[in-house]
């Protein structure tokens, strides 16, 4: 489903990612852990398309085609989803219209009729229980004055609401107590499926105690520079980064 | 010969044609000296520091238009909020079209300003209220004064719950090549007595037009006016509004103002408190591009305790467009307990646009609540990120983030139409094609 080959980016003059080789089949969840710095949130925007970052080498595809030409929202009109490490606040834009607005957008990008308005509330209706929201909170302006938690688990409604093919989870669980990464780990298994795969970026093992990953891949200073199964996960937790940091 | 020149030897017709004894005729020359005096403001004036009439005064403007023009409803009904059924009160090229209008006496007066100011039993209200609140030292409102003819003239009785919106609309049809109006509009409303008003000024083909407006309008004690201009001219148009606001105890005014549009506009907005308990509110959105210029210039005068202000303008800039907000909050020493707050809110979308912000507080009270703040901005970049990431498109994303900065200024609308409308010509600036349901 995703094939990044040989993938150099970097912002302004800094290289940050130095030749990325990554596999995601449908149906897989791999994690994607790391130091800070080492290049896990730049991965993230490369493929969901933002601007400021600069693609110098190498290719990201998603079912065999290049996004390299694409903007944002046509990747996300392919399939593509990222839950933010930090959701932007929107005054003024509820969560309910932005979601109706974004799907329609979608929708019109692939030419299909706008979604009918009871279709819409059921589907909101439906998500929204998923992720333990309060109907309240849907008529709250985007993101502003909620909670990390809240923003997260905002995150995931939306997810839940776009269902995209390829979603890439950035720092996810920072910022929850823990039921909330219960709710928000358990939203997203549910989610998961024979056909959409999900890419966790993490820093800590936490969250892959309730997202269980295929495979985990251990970025530094942009590069892959071990991959593993789960187990990886466990080894990182109980040695920390440095083991990693002496081999390379 | 100068448009001040030509305005001379028009004043000298003007009043071989009405009434020369009148007291109105007193009024009118001691307007016309005082315009003859001080001439058209020029950037030189602290309040026209960033507003230059120049370039449009350079046209040869017809003061009065030579020909009555009939235009077909058919051809301008997008104008009006023809989805709801209104008072209204026409003119076309200055001249009142009965055709066009829809005005009454029946229990209330919406009609005209010729009739108030020539026939004998409005005399006591004209002795009353013309020319009483605005203001005689400005130039422009003075120059208005001294040729005011036509506008419209309603009048509330107390306690008077007018149903329908009236909907004030000036036409320019563009027959004579450049054309001065300058409409006088008269406005009482009684003692509880609640009416909403509509004004617009529409220019009809690409001749150039200005219109200097004069408004004064009289709340009386617990009455209710929500006022609202939609501006959205043509290129060709310019428009310098004076209105003038007096609120009397526990009177609740506000007027919003829709800038989307014209060459050059300048809004002069002045309201004045005359007892306790009083709340004033001024909202504006502007939203242009091109080279179009709009200047808010605003005066809330708080004499009188308890009383409370609240100023809120949007702008949006593109291109090499320019706007000026600037608002004077003036507190007099007996205004203890004033509440005055005013907000001011810019993004310029080029790095070619530009505002000249001014917020003016003179307090001369110890013991009152005064705020203001003023923002700059540009499109936020992150957010812009974010909902594209989600599928909105970039043009979509970006008219979404505009709508939602209006959106404070665009929910305190009361006529449902007219939101609609706003809406809707939002919508169209910013080239989507999307219900902002928010």
């Amino acid at each position: 489903m995703l094939s990044i080959k040989n993938l150099h980016a970097g912002i302004e003059d800094k290289d940050i990612l130095k030749g990325i080789n990554l596999e995601v089949k449908a149906g897989e969840v791999h994690a994607i852990m790391g130091p800070n710095g080492s290049g896990k949130s730049t991965l993230s925007a490369v493929i969901a398309g933002n601007e400021n970052y600069e693609v110098t080498d190498g290719s990201v595809e998603l079912d065999g085609e290049d996004l390299a030409d694409l903007a944002p929202e046509e990747r996300a009109h392919k399939g593509v989803f990222l839950s933010f490490q930090y959701p932007v606040e929107i005054p003024g834009v509820s969560v309910t219209n932005f979601m109706k607005t974004a799907i329609n957008e979608s929708r019109k990008a692939k030419g299909q009729e706008e979604m009918p308005a009871n279709e819409m509330l059921k589907l909101i209706r439906e998500k929204s229980e998923l992720l333990e929201i309060d109907r309240k909170f849907l008529s709250r302006s985007l993101n502003e004055g909620f909670s990390g938690g809240e923003k997260k688990r905002n995150e995931i409604f939306q997810m839940a609401m776009l269902e995209p093919k390829l979603a890439i989870l950035d720092e996810t669980d920072s910022g929850l107590d823990i039921d909330a990464l219960r709710i928000v780990a358990n939203g997203v298994n549910k989610l998961k499926s024979e056909n959409n795969a999900i890419i966790v970026i993490t820093h800590y093992q936490r969250l892959l105690d309730y997202i269980v990953p295929d495979f985990v891949h251990v970025l530094y200073n942009g590069k892959i520079v071990k991959s593993g199964g789960k187990e990886l996960a466990y080894e990182l937790e109980e040695k920390g980064y440095d083991w990693i940091k002496a081999e390379n | 010969m100068e448009l001040k020149e030509k305005l001379i030897s028009s004043f000298m017709a003007f009043e071989e044609r009405v009434d020369v004894d009148s007291d109105l005729h007193d009024v009118r020359t001691e307007a016309f000296k005082n315009f003859e005096n001080k001439g058209f403001p020029t950037k030189k004036e602290e309040a026209w520091k960033y507003t230059s009439l120049n370039t449009i005064l350079k046209n040869d403007f017809s003061v009065f238009p030579k020909k009555e023009n009939a235009v077909e409803f058919s051809e301008v009904k997008k104008y009006f909020i023809h989805e709801i059924d209104t008072y209204k009160v026409v003119f076309v090229d200055g001249v009142f079209s009965s055709f066009l209008s829809s005005t009454t006496h029946d229990g209330l007066d919406v009609c005209l300003m010729s009739s108030a100011l020539t026939k004998p039993k409005y005399k006591m209200v004209i002795d009353e209220y013309f020319n009483k609140v605005a203001n005689k030292e400005e130039s422009l409102t003075s120059l208005n004064t001294a040729f005011a003819y036509e506008g419209a003239y309603i009048n509330i009785p107390r306690s008077k719950v007018v149903e329908k919106p009236i909907e004030i609309i000036n036409f320019s049809t563009g027959t004579e090549a450049a054309l001065l109006v300058q409409p006088r509009n008269l406005i009482i409303v009684g003692e509880n007595a609640h009416v909403q008003i509509i004004e617009r000024h529409q220019s009809l083909n690409d001749n150039p037009v200005l219109t200097n407006s004069v408004t004064e309008i009289f709340v009386q004690k617990r009455a209710i006016v929500d006022y609202y201009k939609i501006q959205n001219d043509n290129l060709e148009a310019s428009l310098i509004d004076n209105t003038y606001i007096a609120q009397k105890e526990q009177s609740n005014a506000s007027v919003h103002t829709f800038s989307f549009g014209g060459n050059l506009t300048r809004n002069n907005l002045n309201f004045y408190h005359q007892g306790e308990h009083i709340d004033s509110t001024l909202k504006g959105i502007t939203i242009i591009e091109g080279k179009q210029h709009v200047d808010h210039y605003t005066l809330v005068q708080h004499a009188t305790p308890n009383c409370e202000s609240h100023q809120n303008y949007k702008g949006i800039f593109d291109d090499k467009s320019t706007g000026v907000f600037n608002g004077k909050i003036y507190v007099e020493k007996e205004a203890q307990k004033t509440d005055a707050f005013q907000q001011n809110n810019n993004i310029l979308l080029s790095d070619k646009a530009s505002i000249n912000a001014k917020p003016q507080l003179e307090i001369f009270a110890d013991d009152v609540k005064c705020s203001h703040g003023c923002t700059i901005g540009q499109l936020d970049e992150k957010a812009m990120f974010y909902m594209q990431s989600r599928g909105i498109p970039q043009k979509e994303a970006k008219a979404l983030l505009m709508y939602a900065f209006s959106n404070e200024v665009i929910e305190s609308i009361k006529i449902p139409a007219m939101k609609a409308r706003i809406t809707k010509i939002i919508a169209m600036k910013l080239g989507v094609n999307m219900g902002f349901d928010l």
